[in-house]
C-alpha cells in the first residue's frame, strides 16, 4: 500500500442513501482471482443503462450508509482502480469502512450537511494528518482512528505490523486459551 | 461490574489492546484467492490450518455437478479449483465439489459442530454473524483481513458498541423467526444496527430453536450489525452434543459455557424493546431487507416518507420493482419461489414449507426451487422423505449451495420476474439483473407458490 497524507482535487458526487455493495460491483465480477482490474465494471449495471454518470475523480462523495451488504471487498477495489482516493459520507457500512482503510481509500465521515457542501463545492483538499477536509464553503473536521492514521500516512503492511507481536500471540496460545476450540484438521 | 457476554467474549480473546484471537476461520472461494496470494507473494504461511475450515458454495452449481473439474463456468471453475489447491498447499481441510460435508459455510461450520459457544468465528463474508446464535463472537471481513487472520490467526479490530434487543411474549401461529428479524430491521433501518453488537434476548428468542436463531442473527448485518448473538443454553448444547466436532469432555464445556451469559444488571449502550406477540408475516416490497411491511398491508406510498432521502430510495424502488403505491401485498402475483440460502435451508426450514406443501401443486406460472443448504440436510431431508414432497407438489430439488440467493451460479432469475425467496438481500439485480425480489418465510415461500401470489398464512389452509 502506497502511503498518502493529502488528497486534493475535483469532486463526484452520487446522492443516493444505503448503496449496497452489490450495486458497486456486481456478483458476476467476483469470479476473478486478481485483485486488480476492477474498475471498469464499477456500478455496472447503473453505469451501463445511463442511470448514473461518474467522472474518475480523486473524491467521491455519497450517501448515508454507504457500502452496506456484502463484504466484499472487490467493492473498495474496484473504487480505487476506477480512480478514486477518498469516499466522503455520513455513515459507512461497517465492513465496508475497514476495508477500505485496508486498501488505502480513505473512507471519510462528515455529517450530512458538511458532505453536501463538499458536493457543491465541486472541489477538496483532504489532510489525513490534520484530520480535515477543506474545500470553498469552509475546513470541516473528521475523524480517523490513530492505528489507522499511522498505517495510511507511512504506507505499512498491517500483517506485518502485527507479526511483531507474535511473541504476545504465542503466549496467548500458550495460555490454554486457544486450545479449547475444535481442530478442523482432525475431522 | 456486571458484564454482557459480549464483554466476556471480547476479553477473552484480546491478546493486546485492539488484536482480537480468532478460534475459527470458515473459508470459501471467491474471498479467498487473493488472500492466498497475497501470503505466496510475502512468503508467509497459515499460521493455524488446524483453526481453519473451507467449502465451495458462492460458485458452484446445483444441478448435480459432481466434480470441480466439471464445472461448466470457466471463471467459476477456476475459482474452485483454486480453493482446492490452496487449501492443499497450505494444509487446510476443504470440503469441495463432491464432498458429503459440502455446502454453504453458514449451514456446514453450526453442522459439523465447529461452531461452539465462547469462540471467535470470522469469514470473509458478511453472513457470518450466524454463527453468533451459539454465543459466539462471529463476524463478516474483507480479502485483507481474511489474509491478515491466515498469516496471524489474529484480527486487529475496534471494539463495537452493545446493543440488546429484547422481545417480550411469544410468536404467534404462522410467524417464524425470519418475520421476527424482518420486522426488527424494518423497524430499526438498514443502518441502525451499525457499529454495534447486537445481542437478542427476551422470552420469544429463548423459545427458538437453533435454526430459528441462526435465521434471526444470519440477517443481523442487514441492519448494519458487526455482529449478531443469543445466549447458549440447553438448546445450544443439545445442538452441540454428538456432532463430529464436539467437545470431548463434553460436561466441562458446557460449564464454561453456562458462564457466557450477559449478567443481570451489565449495561448496554443501546437496548431495544420489541413485543414477539404483536408481530406479524412480513414481505419486503422494496430493494433493501429494510423496505418491508405486514403481509396485511399495502406497498406504501413515498409521498407519505418524511426524510427526501429515503423517499427518494422508496420511489427508485418502486420503480426497478414495478410496483404501484397501495397496491395489497396479497395481490402480488410471482414468477419464481426460491426456498435456501443461508437464512433458511436448514432441515428444519424445509420440514416447514414441506408441511405446507404436502399433497399440493404449486400455481402453473410459479417455477419452484429448493436448494438445501449442506449435502448433509439434502441427504436428512430425502431420508425423511421431503423430497418427494417438493417434486410432487411441483418444485425442483436440488444440489447444495448459495444457488439464487446471489446469482453467482447459473440459477438466476430472468429480467422483470418476481420471486418470493427465503434469502436475505432483495438488492437490485441480486438474484439476477433486472429480478425483483421479496423476502419471506419459508412457510410463506411455499404458500405463496401454491396460490401464485402472496397469501397471508395465518389464515390460509
Amino acid at each position: 500500500m502506497r502511503p498518502i497524507d493529502v488528497i486534493e482535487g475535483k469532486v463526484s458526487v452520487l446522492d443516493r442513501a444505503d448503496v449496497d455493495t452489490d450495486q458497486i460491483i456486481p456478483k458476476q465480477f467476483l469470479k476473478r482471482v486478481e485483485r486488480t482490474g476492477f474498475g471498469e465494471f464499477l456500478f455496472y449495471d447503473w453505469i451501463r443503462s445511463g442511470e448514473i454518470e461518474l467522472e474518475p475523480n480523486p473524491i467521491l462523495v455519497v450517501g448515508r450508509n454507504f457500502g452496506c451488504g456484502s463484504s466484499r471487498e472487490h467493492a473498495p477495489w474496484a473504487l480505487e482502480d476506477f480512480g478514486f482516493e477518498a469516499i466522503v459520507a455520513p455513515s459507512f457500512a461497517d465492513i465496508f469502512y475497514v476495508n477500505c482503510t485496508k486498501v488505502g481509500l480513505l473512507p471519510v465521515i462528515l455529517d450530512a450537511e458538511h458532505c453536501r457542501a463538499v458536493a457543491e463545492a465541486g472541489e477538496a483538499r483532504i489532510d489525513i494528518d490534520d484530520e480535515t477536509v477543506t474545500c470553498a464553503a469552509g475546513v470541516f473536521e473528521f475523524e480517523v482512528e490513530p492505528g489507522v492514521k499511522h498505517r495510511l500516512l507511512n504506507g505499512l503492511d498491517e500483517i506485518g505490523i502485527t507479526l511483531e507481536s507474535v511473541a504476545a500471540i504465542d503466549a496467548f496460545e500458550q495460555s490454554g486459551g486457544a486450545d479449547r476450540g475444535p481442530v478442523t484438521t482432525a475431522l | 461490574m456486571p458484564r454482557t457476554m459480549f464483554d466476556k467474549l471480547w476479553e477473552a480473546h484480546e491478546v493486546s489492546g485492539g488484536l482480537l484471537y480468532i478460534d475459527l476461520h470458515l473459508v470459501h472461494e471467491v474471498t479467498s484467492p487473493q488472500a492466498f496470494d497475497g501470503l505466496r507473494l510475502a512468503g508467509r504461511g497459515v499460521r493455524r490450518p488446524d483453526k481453519t475450515i473451507a467449502t465451495a458454495d458462492h460458485n458452484v452449481p446445483t444441478d448435480g455437478t459432481k466434480a470441480t473439474r466439471l464445472i461448466a463456468d470457466r471463471l467459476s471453475r477456476i475459482q474452485v479449483e483454486t480453493l482446492e489447491r490452496n487449501c492443499e498447499e497450505f494444509g487446510i481441510p476443504v470440503y469441495s465439489l463432491g464432498s458429503d460435508r459440502q455446502g454453504i459455510v453458514h449451514v456446514i461450520g453450526p453442522e459439523l459442530g465447529v461452531t461452539q459457544p465462547g469462540m471467535t468465528i470470522v469469514c470473509g463474508d458478511s453472513h457470518t454473524s450466524t454463527h453468533g446464535a451459539f454465543g459466539a463472537l462471529a463476524f463478516g471481513i474483507g480479502t485483507s483481513e481474511v489474509e491478515h487472520v491466515l498469516a496471524t490467526q489474529c484480527l486487529v479490530q475496534k471494539r463495537p458498541k452493545t446493543m440488546r434487543i429484547s422481545y417480550a411474549g411469544e410468536l404467534g401461529a404462522g410467524v417464524t423467526p425470519k418475520d421476527l428479524i424482518l420486522a426488527t430491521i424494518g423497524r430499526l433501518g438498514t443502518g441502525g444496527m451499525v457499529g454495534h453488537a447486537v445481542e437478542y434476548a427476551g422470552s420469544a428468542v429463548e423459545s427458538l430453536s437453533m435454526p430459528g436463531r441462526m435465521t434471526v442473527c444470519n440477517m443481523t448485518i442487514e441492519a448494519g450489525g458487526r455482529a449478531g448473538m443469543i445466549a447458549p443454553d440447553e438448546t445450544t448444547f443439545e445442538w452441540v452434543r454428538g456432532r463430529a466436532a464436539a467437545p470431548a469432555d463434553f460436561d466441562a464445556a458446557v460449564e464454561r459455557w453456562r458462564r457466557l451469559p450477559t449478567e443481570p444488571g451489565a449495561g448496554f449502550d443501546t437496548e431495544v424493546e420489541v413485543d414477539a406477540a404483536s408481530l406479524s408475516p412480513m414481505v419486503t416490497w422494496g430493494t433493501t431487507p429494510g423496505m418491508v411491511v405486514e403481509v396485511t398491508d399495502s406497498v406504501p406510498d413515498p409521498a407519505a416518507i418524511e426524510s427526501p432521502a429515503d423517499r427518494e430510495s422508496a420511489e427508485r424502488a418502486l420503480a426497478y420493482m414495478a410496483l404501484e403505491p397501495g397496491t395489497p401485498i396479497v395481490d402480488l402475483t410471482l414468477d419464481c419461489v426460491f426456498i435456501g440460502s443461508c437464512a433458511n435451508s436448514r432441515v428444519e426450514d424445509l420440514r416447514e414449507a414441506a408441511a405446507v406443501l404436502d399433497g399440493r401443486r404449486v400455481a402453473g406460472s410459479v417455477r419452484g426451487m429448493v436448494v438445501p443448504g449442506s449435502q448433509k440436510v439434502k441427504a436428512t431431508a430425502e431420508a425423511e422423505g421431503l423430497d418427494e414432497v417438493f417434486r410432487a407438489a411441483g418444485f425442483e430439488w436440488r444440489e447444495a449451495g448459495c444457488s439464487m440467493c446471489l446469482g453467482m451460479n447459473p440459477d438466476i432469475l430472468a429480467e422483470g420476474e418476481r420471486c418470493a425467496s427465503t434469502s436475505n438481500r432483495n438488492f437490485e439485480g441480486r438474484q439476477g439483473k433486472g429480478g425483483r425480489t421479496h423476502l419471506v418465510s419459508p412457510r410463506m415461500a411455499a404458500a405463496a407458490a401454491i396460490e401464485g401470489h402472496f397469501v397471508d398464512i395465518r389464515d390460509w389452509s
